[in-house]
């Protein structure tokens, strides 16, 4: 198995992509710890990974607080051992024309989709420096690349991890720490489901693969960034799109 | 905890660091200058101070470390143990 003996730290882990990152992984061997914001989702990630035989833990984590996310980690390493995966996942959205976009709505997308990828990364690099090995994948969007009207807050944020991205990779490529982007198209999620039907047919016009995304589609080049195969792969950006825009 | 001991241990975690043989390693050998530290070198060597000696050294104290003797010293007048 590719991903024995490592640990891989998944944020928003409770449903949709982050969920098939933790079952792709740990199907690859990885001892997994999910997060997720209530309880009860901790709960429900412990249950899917026990019910697919995978060793791990949900935890509860904001990730909007460094104090949740430094005391996760360190919960994390106590007892499953030195994180050597972290895929920061966790992301939310506030659509809003920008003409009408409150502050608020700008400012909570920054925290949640690109403040806590900065703090996440930090908590985690003494261990992958130490082990002079480790991956960082960052869940970023086709957004981020191709802009989207309404979006302007989220695109901003998921164009941010590639920059961030890039620069940490140069930062610590020396450790043979690897950073990479996956950026998903239009995956069949909660996120997603929220467009009405017509505004998915007219999405999917524009998918050479003619089919929105699946979850597992996104969790298998997460995968593969994470394996040794990908060794050589580091500040990058895998397009998970169907081709709805090619790089 | 005795000043030689200190040095002794601060100096085997400058050779491990630092991929340098310990006899290369004299108290007034500058990271940078003198044993081939880059930036990120000289933050994991601070990092690994604070294991080794249990304490957290603030950013503008690790800044003025940049020899084995204002490592000795720093952690001489600041380490608890």
């Amino acid at each position: 198995m590719l991903l024995e003996h490592k640990v891989a730290l998944i944020t928003g882990a409770s449903r949709g992509i982050g969920k098939a990152i933790a079952l792709e992984l740990g199907k690859q061997g990885a001892s997994i710890a999910g997060t997720a914001t209530t309880e009860n989702s901790a709960h429900q990630i412990d249950q899917y990974l026990q019910d697919a035989n995978i060793k791990g833990m949900g935890l509860v984590m904001d990730v909007n607080h460094v104090e949740q996310i430094n005391a996760g980690i360190d919960r994390v390493q106590k007892s499953l051992g030195g994180i050597s995966i972290l895929v920061n996942n966790a992301g939310i959205t506030r659509d809003n024309l920008l003409a009408r976009m409150k502050d608020e709505e700008w400012d909570a997308i920054m925290q949640t989709n690109l403040k806590s990828v900065f703090q996440l990364s930090r908590a985690v690099l003494r261990a992958m420096m130490k082990a002079r090995s480790g991956r960082i994948i960052n869940i970023s969007s086709v957004v981020g690349a191709t802009g989207n009207a309404g979006q302007t807050n989220y695109a901003a944020a998921k164009a941010g991890m590639v920059g961030f991205s890039k620069s940490l990779a140069k930062e610590i490529g020396s450790r043979h720490i690897t950073v990479n982007c996956v950026a998903p198209g239009f995956i069949d999620t909660d996120m997603t489901r929220a467009l009405s039907p017509d505004q998915q047919q007219a999405l999917i016009q524009h998918i050479p693969l003619g089919r929105l995304g699946r979850p597992e589609d996104v969790a298998a080049a997460v995968a593969f960034l994470a394996s040794p195969a990908a060794d050589y792969i580091t500040g990058t950006t895998l397009h998970v799109n169907g081709g709805m825009y090619m790089d | 905890m005795e000043i030689a001991e200190i040095e002794q241990r601060i100096k085997k975690i400058v050779a491990e660091q630092l991929g340098v043989n310990e006899a290369e390693i004299k108290n007034e050998s500058s990271f940078v200058n003198d044993l081939g530290a880059d930036s990120l070198d000289t933050v994991e060597l601070v990092m690994a101070l604070e294991e080794e000696f249990e304490c957290e050294i603030p950013d503008e104290q690790a800044e003025k470390i940049n020899t084995v003797q204002e490592a000795i010293d720093y952690v001489a007048s600041n380490a608890s143990q």
